[in-house]
């Protein structure tokens, strides 16, 4: 095997009690914010930018130049908001994160705190995951009773205070710019860009939106330094990342690699596709990054590699699926997703998710016609890049390229008057379906 | 907005709020509206959906029209509109959770309990939902029951979870609290006000720590860095007890950042090595 697990995200999870104060201490927690607040902010942020650590929330933008695009400061206030809403589809490493080591996020947040002048930060949790809240509400208190937040942070003159809020369902808030519209307490609606939130973000002051782990990712970096950073990942992916797991695999979970190591490899560590059965397609990144396919399966899973081959890295949300699944199934799921999710502010996206919907339920249920399938394309290039957001961008991929790789499954839908497949076997148990429609 | 004439609260029930209202908006200085979508959460704990009292409380504590709080509150999905049953029980039926099973487990609870898709039974025990990706797709196919999880669920475990909730038993999460507590008391959570239950539960699932324990049992680590020895010591020092903010050996860097710049080579290519 030619790449092997890094865990250092991950690395405390197995410990006893790992989501306290004192637990995350005696796993050297606490001790990069000790570092970073004997350096120079400026010099935290050159570090942070040396390392080349990109966004780990799906656009892969370069942290550190990020945290560079706020303005000198003016005497005003300026903030970190640390998006953990996530919520993409098959995306899932935020959350165990923050549940079983809430602290490495905290320490995260105060160092670029530190490094981007910032002294009130949000932490914005998507609601329904109640039980990371009390974690975080309850690391923020510990770490408050600690001296590591509030006035003077662990001795250093240096004062902050974080907040967590939590959403109250909204995919949507994942989008930067609908996060800070729903923490102001509106609807979560994007807003148009320019201005980027480094500019106007928060109550329209300089902000920096970073997601959970590219935060959690930057107490290592400061620890050892941007070399040891890039001696992990690819020239221009460097480091490592959490890559997620899901459906017809043996042993689903997360894995943390460095980018660059592929799904071939990830398959092997965790055991192959369920046992009997192939691989069919796959998501390298959450439902809004175009399919794959087994072809695919030694596309290094770095953000250029996976971008020429024709998806994008996104969330490492890799969602696997054998050859018993439909993928007008599939997608036709994916289409209700966004189509529910549509914020409705841009016509594109609105309109465009809600007959796609229709069109699918249309073809699932044995009435589609050929002339719904050129329909798909046509709607799809009315959205993509004509919507608000990365929304409506997204809702395309799994359509576009599940035309692209099994047309011809789409036109068995069609001549056979409805889904040739049987949806028993694609399940984890077995059971005699009930006949009630999914719509 | 002071000349309200309506006041929808009254007596300990008000002042309650007004108290929970007032540290609530505490978090967010200078900017109170921030503090909505925690009020609407704080709404429901009391009422038990996001009520019209509720509504007006939120305007007149924010000093809004009901009309712009109305407009937040029915853009998402967890604040309800018609009273809610005790318990919130969600069936991922997004794509993966679906195939993977999430669908059979959806029409068995809907048969099973008479009900479809955002309804209560007739008792106000169960507020059936199909929910979207929740987020632990490692464990499809996933229930949530009142935002807690319940993973890797069958018809038949799904089944007796919504009976033994109906029957007023304790139900405990596959990660959560050691029980699953009511709409009401989560909501309160979800207003920001801790219910003592964070040290309950696990660390992580076994699905969360696939990779580590293949990484343990291969003896796989990430490279050793300057922090690897920042954290001996710094476990040294939590031995000890050392207070936070005192100095101690790891107040000093034990190494500078190296400067490497973003043109720096990395050298290695970790696809090529063992």
């Amino acid at each position: 095997m030619a790449t092997t697990l890094t865990p250092v995200l991950t690395d405390r999870w197995d410990a006893s009690r790992s989501w306290t104060l004192d637990a995350y201490r005696k796993a050297g927690g606490y001790s990069a914010l000790r570092t970073a607040l004997a350096m120079d902010p400026a010099d935290v942020l050159a570090a942070v930018k040396d390392s080349g650590l990109r966004g780990r929330g799906g656009a892969g933008f370069p942290t550190g130049m990020k945290w560079g695009f706020l303005p000198p400061p003016d005497g005003g206030p300026r903030y970190l908001v640390v998006n953990a809403d996530e919520s993409e589809p098959g995306t899932c490493k935020d959350i165990p994160l923050m549940m079983a080591d809430p602290h490495l996020l905290i320490e995260g947040a105060i160092i670029t705190s530190y490094a981007i002048g910032c002294h009130h930060a949000f932490i914005y949790l998507r609601g329904e995951v109640v039980h990371v809240y009390r974690r975080l509400l309850a690391a923020v208190a510990e770490a408050r009773e600690a001296g590591l937040l509030g006035p003077d942070v662990a001795g250093s003159g240096y004062d902050l205070e974080i907040t967590v809020h939590a959403g109250a369902g909204a995919y949507i808030c994942g989008e930067e710019t609908a996060l800070l519209d729903s923490l102001e307490g509106r609807r979560g609606q994007p807003r148009l860009k320019p201005p980027f939130p480094a500019v106007a973000g928060l109550y329209g002051r300089p902000t920096v939106v970073n997601n959970v782990e590219t935060i959690a990712s930057v107490p290592s970096v400061v620890a050892n330094g941007a070399d040891w950073f890039r001696s992990m990942g690819t020239e221009r992916s460097s480091g490592f990342g959490i890559f997620s797991l899901s459906g017809h695999v043996t042993r689903p979970g997360q894995y943390e690699a460095p980018l660059g190591i592929t799904l071939r490899e990830l398959l092997d560590m965790a055991g192959g596709i369920r046992e009997g059965h192939e691989l069919k397609f796959w998501t390298p990144g959450g439902s809004s990054t175009p399919l794959f396919t087994a072809e695919h399966l030694d596309v290094p899973l770095d953000y250029e590699s996976v971008g020429a081959a024709g998806s994008m890295l996104g969330t490492r949300a890799l969602q696997i699926f054998d050859e018993t699944t439909c993928v007008v199934r599939a997608v036709s799921r994916w289409i209700d997703f966004y189509a529910h999710e549509s914020c409705g502010k841009c016509t594109p996206c609105r309109e465009g998710t809600y007959w796609m919907k229709l069109i699918y339920h249309r073809l699932e249920a044995g009435e589609g016609t050929q002339e719904d399938l050129a329909t798909l394309l046509d709607v799809c290039d009315n959205i993509l890049g004509r919507a608000f957001c990365a929304l409506g961008d997204g809702a395309t991929s799994p359509v576009t390229s599940s035309l692209k790789y099994f047309r011809d499954e789409y036109e068995a839908h069609v001549t056979g008057g409805g889904c040739p497949f049987d949806p028993v076997a694609a399940a984890r148990f077995a059971y005699t379906p009930k006949g009630l429609v999914h719509a | 907005m002071t000349a309200r004439t309506y006041e929808p609260y009254e007596g300990a029930k008000l002042e309650r709020l007004e108290a929970d209202a007032a540290a609530i908006l505490a978090r967010y200085p200078e900017h109170p509206r921030s503090g909505l979508l925690p009020l609407l959460h704080l709404v429901q704990s009391e009422d038990g959906f996001v009520s019209p009292d509720g509504i007006a409380f939120c305007a007149r504590v924010l000093g809004l029209t009901t009309a712009e709080v109305s407009a937040v509150a029915t853009f998402y999905t967890q604040f309800k509109r018609k009273p809610n049953g005790t318990y919130t029980v969600g069936v991922c039926t997004n794509t993966l959770c679906a195939i993977m099973g999430g669908d059979a487990i959806f029409d068995e609870l809907a048969e099973h309990l008479g009900i479809g898709h955002d309804e209560t039974t007739p008792d106000g025990a169960i507020t059936l939902e199909r929910i979207e990706c929740n987020a632990a797709c490692d464990y499809a196919p996933v229930m949530m029951v009142n935002w807690e999880f319940f993973d890797e669920q069958t018809p038949d475990s799904a089944r007796d979870v919504v009976d033994r909730l109906r029957a007023g038993e304790p139900v405990a999460p596959t990660r959560g609290p050691a029980k699953v507590c009511t709409f009401k008391q989560v909501s309160r959570v979800l207003a920001g006000f801790p219910d003592g239950l964070a040290d309950e539960g696990v660390s992580a699932g076994p699905a969360s720590l696939a990779g580590l324990r293949l990484a343990r049992e291969k003896g796989w680590r990430a490279p050793s860095g300057a922090g690897a020895e920042g954290a001996t010591e710094a476990a040294v020092a939590g031995d000890t007890g050392l207070a936070a903010g005192r100095d101690s050996s790891v107040d000093t860097p034990t190494q500078p950042p190296s400067g490497g710049t973003a043109d720096t080579k990395t050298r290695r290519k970790p696809s090529e090595e063992a």
